[in-house]
Formats: C-alpha cells, structure tokens, sequence
C-alpha cells in the first residue's frame, strides 16, 4: 500500500542493501522494537542475535512487510518499500523455522514463488532441479512436500528460498528445529550455498554459535533495541553492556576499579586481586569481561608462560560436563562472592588432578580481557 | 408394499421410454442448482476467507449470522425472495419472480451461508505462518486467494457438497418463487410434490429416485475430486 506522505527517497548508501530508519513497532501498548537506525550491508551475511523475545523475529517480519512500523522508514537501495510491497518481497526471498511447505509436490513446492513471479515453466523447472540437487534433495521431487523428512522439508525450504534467486535473503531460525546431526550438515551445507550466491542475508538466530559460524557481521538485539553491532570477533570478543557480554557467553563479568595505567596497560583490582587489561584509555570504574576458554589453569605454585600477566589464586567450587568440554566454577582470590567460570579440557582436568576443593592459579592474558565503563 | 413396487416399475418404465417431461425437469434442476451453487461458490469462497482471515470490529456477530443462516428454512428464504421480486415488491419491476432465475436467486441465498460458514472454518484451519510464506513468497491478493483455495480445497469441496446437496433438495423455496410451473419452473422436488398430491406415486417415485440418481452422481464427482492425492 503506496503511502501517500512517503517522504523522499535517501540517496542510497554505498553498500548499503537495507536502511532501517527510526523504526518502531508498538504490541499492545508496548514498543517491542526501536531502531533508531541499522544498515545492512549489501552481499554479507547479517546475524541478527539475541535471547528470546529480544524482536528478532519481529524485526525480520518488518523486513517482509508482514508487519508494518508504527513510524520509521524502510529502505531497499535507497528506495521505501511500502511504495510497492509486492515488487519489494519478489525481490526477497524468505525461510522460517518450520519448512511451511505448500499440499503440493516438492518441485512445485520449490517452482511456486517463480510461478507468482511469472516465470515460464521451462526455467521454473530447472531452476528447481537445480537448487534441490544443490541441497542433496533433488531425488525427492516428484514427492509429495508432506512426505519428507523434517531435515529434508528445511533443505527444500531453503532450495525454495535460493530458487527464487533473492537480493534478500531473510531467515527467521531455519536451523533451530532441527536435530544436532541434521543440523550441522545442513549449516554446513548451507554455508557454501551462502559463500557461493552471496545475497544480502539476514540470519536471526539465538544460538551464538551459528551466528559465529555464518555472519559477517553481528547485531545484537535485547529488549527490542540494538545493543551492538560489529564482526564477529568485535561482538564476542568485547561485548558492549554486561547484557551483551552475558548473551554472547562472556561468563567472567567482574566490577573493578582502577588502580594505575602506563604504556597501555591498565591494572585494576578485582575482588582485592590486580589484574592487568590492555587498554590505550581505561575508565576509572569498569567490567572487567573475559571468555571463559581465555581462562587456563594451573597448579597453585607452577611456572606460568610468560606472556599470560594475568595470574589469579581462586578455588574449585564446581565441575560439570558441558558439551565436549569441562566448565570449572571458581571463587577468585579470598573473596567468597567473586566468582569465575573456566573451559578445559576433560584431559587437562585429569593431568592438573583438579577436584572440587582444589587450590588453582586462573591464568589470562592482559589482552584477552575487555572493559565495559560502569 | 405393492404401492412402492408397482411405483419402482413404473419408474423404470418411464426412465427406459425416456420420458421427455422427467428429462427436461432433471436438465433444469441441474442447472438451475448448479448456477445457483455457482454464484454461491464465487461469492462465499473470498467473503469465507476474508471472514477467516481478517478481523475487524463485528467480525463476531457477522459470524454468528453466518452459522445461523446455514440452517435457515427454504421456506422462509422462498417468503423472503417472493416479497423482493413480487410484481409491486422492490425488484418487481425485473420481472422474475415465476421463472427459473427467481429459484436461482432463492437457492443462491439457501447456498451461500453453508459455503461461506463451511470455507471459514476450512481457512481457518491453515496455519497463520504458512500464509506468511505465501506472502513472502512474493504473492499478490489474487494469487495468495488462489493458494489458499488450493490449500484448503478438501473444506471448499464439503462447502461445495453441502451448497449443492442443500439447494437440489430443497423445495418450500422453488414452489413459492418458481410457481412449479411445466414446463417453466417445475423442477424434481415441486414435481415430486404435485405428483404425490396427484397420487401418481409412480412418476413421485420415477423423480425421486431421479433427484438421488442425480445427488449421488454430482457427490460422486466431488468426492473423488476431493479424495484424490493430489501431486
């Protein structure tokens, strides 16, 4: 629906695919998403994380023009996408979390948005042989969409999604239902789908691990507001709020003062402990943030490797088996209430003869800490 | 049980002769409900969707008055159909009440809450998120109306059977818009009426098995078309 006051186009920004501009969505009252103003950039895979009931999904349902801002505007190269919604979503492509196959074959399931788009029948075939060949499903065509597999019903999701050949590509958790194993073949397949087609992608997913995985860059989504934007390593690595750090697994989070900084290296105290970060201009107050695989420990008295400055005494409070790795639960120093959380290895565990109880030196690099400001 | 044998043999005899006037009754009733299933069809499919799919304030009585216009009496659509196209009645001036288009009219009304209320509750049952797909698959109103036909066809063929099996069956309306006419309006059910009145039970019967002959046919055909997987 043409708005008819639809202010000017912007001219488009280079690179820029989509421009969010002061766009709010209000629920019941409520407002669920506020972005004041978010680019994705064109050709590159957009992350969009954050825990659940952050507005992910309602963003990218924005996107689709499912729903419709209260107030804001939407650009797709430069242009507003009310102006005409069917052309702006034929230019799109679109995968949720469930399949959402149509009662119809596998092959008409994956030539149907070239149908609306009125292609003739002849490319509408090959292309559909073609995208469900490239995602391992091309012998299940003449089968009825409600007779796959729900691993199988995704990849034809996506062979629908990448048939359509999009500029956009939007993806609401199209991994998120689907089994450990099922899943990670179909993200790895995927991923080379992705490096080869290249559309503007927006992922939005909860789980860090994929967004690491397949986004060129991340946005962080809490409350229906961007906390942070930025690569990967930027986002994981240095966390802009303690909600950011807490969601991308930045677990070590402790409150610190300063105590002196020289030659780019800040010393803070930390629960009666000095810890070193490298920081060029470090806040009087500050979150001291480390990545719990940054952490190592070692025997109370042992030699630490030279460039680790960072060598704290703690206690083992708690170990527990998480996934391939052991999470050990620590207390720093002689504080009871600071508390540190570390990943090894179930060998090293074994060859340090950690227990709960066991006196350790947790080990850092001054460099593999991050200050947020207080 | 003489009565019904001896009608049965009748009946036969009459069919196998190939009665002109049972012929030319059966061609019109089947036209004329068909039409009138039809039009049903055409109106009650979008305004059943848009029932389905759209809210809006009223949408609730709206429905309620759907539901209760699937089990409205022929008799009383036929008094309310009469009155409109009664000679001094509103649309009297068309000229139609007593001939076939009049009981195409009063059928239409029979026909169109059962399509509409039947349709509503097929639509409804599509997940909201695969019509999301569909739009996002880049369809317009015509096209994401023709899906959702497409995917709720099972419902829309019971809309269909019911539409069709109410009007061909119905008799208070065709009498009081249609005036059983020979010839004109008469159909199998006012025929039926007066030949029993009459008390040849032998043609009664010779019609009424033809009005089942005919039901069963047309249900024949949806059902398969219903029950068939499609690919």
């Amino acid at each position: 629906m043409p708005s008819n006051a639809a202010p000017p186009s912007l001219p488009p920004v280079a690179d820029s695919k989509i421009q969010l501009r002061g766009c709010r969505v209000v629920r019941d009252g409520r407002v669920v998403l506020d972005i004041p103003e978010l680019d994705v950039p064109k050709g590159h895979t957009t992350a969009l994380i954050g825990p659940n009931g952050a507005g992910k999904s309602t963003l990218l349902r924005m996107l689709q023009l499912l729903i419709r801002p209260e107030r804001g505007e939407l650009l797709l190269d430069g242009v507003p996408m009310q102006r005409d919604p069917i052309a702006t979503r034929r230019r799109m492509a679109t995968a949720f979390q469930e399949p959402l196959l149509l009662s119809m074959s596998v092959r008409a399931n994956v030539e149907l948005g070239l149908r609306l788009r009125r292609l003739p029948r002849a490319q509408r075939r090959a292309r559909a042989r073609h995208w469900l060949d490239r995602f391992g499903v091309g012998h299940l065509a003449d089968r009825h969409a409600h007779d796959v597999s729900g691993g199988e019903a995704q990849r034809v999701s996506l062979a629908r999604a990448f048939a359509l050949n999009p500029e956009v590509l939007l993806l609401d958790e199209p991994f998120a239902a689907l089994d450990a194993p099922t899943r990670s073949d179909l993200i790895e397949d995927f991923a080379s789908v992705l490096a080869e087609s290249r559309p503007t992608t927006v992922l939005v997913t909860h789980d860090r691990d994929e967004a690491r995985r397949l986004g060129d860059g991340i946005v962080v989504l809490i409350d229906g507001r961007l906390r942070q934007r930025g690569s990967p390593a930027e986002v994981f690595g240095a966390p802009a709020d303690a909600e950011v750090a807490a969601f991308v697994g930045v677990e070590n989070v402790w409150a610190a003062s300063l105590e002196r900084s020289s030659a780019g290296i800040a010393t803070y105290r930390v629960a009666g402990q000095l810890v070193d970060v490298a920081s060029a201009s470090p806040p009087a107050a500050a979150l001291v943030c480390v990545r719990p695989e940054a952490i190592t420990l070692f025997p109370p008295a042992a030699a630490v490797p030279g460039s680790a400055r960072n060598c704290l005494p703690a206690r083992i409070d708690a170990i527990n088996l998480v996934g391939p790795v052991l999470r050990i639960q620590l207390h720093l120093g002689h504080s009871e209430d600071t508390t540190a959380v570390a990943t090894v290895t179930p060998a090293s565990v074994e060859a340090l003869g950690l227990r709960v109880g066991s006196a350790v030196s947790a080990v850092f690099k001054a460099t593999a800490a991050h200050l947020i400001p207080r | 049980m003489d009565l019904l044998w001896d009608g049965i043999k009748e009946a036969f005899r009459l069919w196998i002769r190939g009665d002109a006037e049972i012929i030319e009754i059966t061609l019109r009733t089947l036209a004329v409900s068909s039409l009138a299933t039809a039009v049903s069809l055409l109106l009650g499919v979008p305004i059943g969707a848009a029932l389905a799919l759209k809210r809006f304030p009223g949408r609730r009585p709206l429905v309620a008055l759907v539901n209760t216009g699937m089990g409205m009496p022929p008799v009383v659509v036929g008094l309310f159909v009469a009155i409109m196209l009664w000679r001094s009645g509103p649309f009297g001036g068309l000229g139609l009440i007593y001939t076939p288009w009049a009981i195409v009219i009063a059928q239409f009304v029979i026909a169109v809450p059962l399509v509409i209320g039947i349709s509503l509750a097929a639509i409804q049952t599509i997940d909201p998120k695969l019509l999301d797909q569909m739009i996002a698959l880049g369809a317009n109103r015509l096209q994401l109306l023709w899906l959702i036909v497409r995917e709720a066809r099972l419902g829309l063929l019971a809309a269909l059977m019911a539409g069709f099996g109410a009007v061909i069956s119905e008799v208070g309306a065709s009498i009081m818009v249609g005036g059983n006419i020979a010839g004109e309006t008469r159909v199998l059910t006012t025929a039926t009426v007066l030949e029993t009145s009459r008390g040849r039970f032998e043609v009664a019967i010779a019609l009424g098995v033809m009005l089942l002959v005919l039901a069963y046919l047309v249900n024949l055909v949806f059902t398969s078309a219903q029950q068939r997987r499609p690919a």
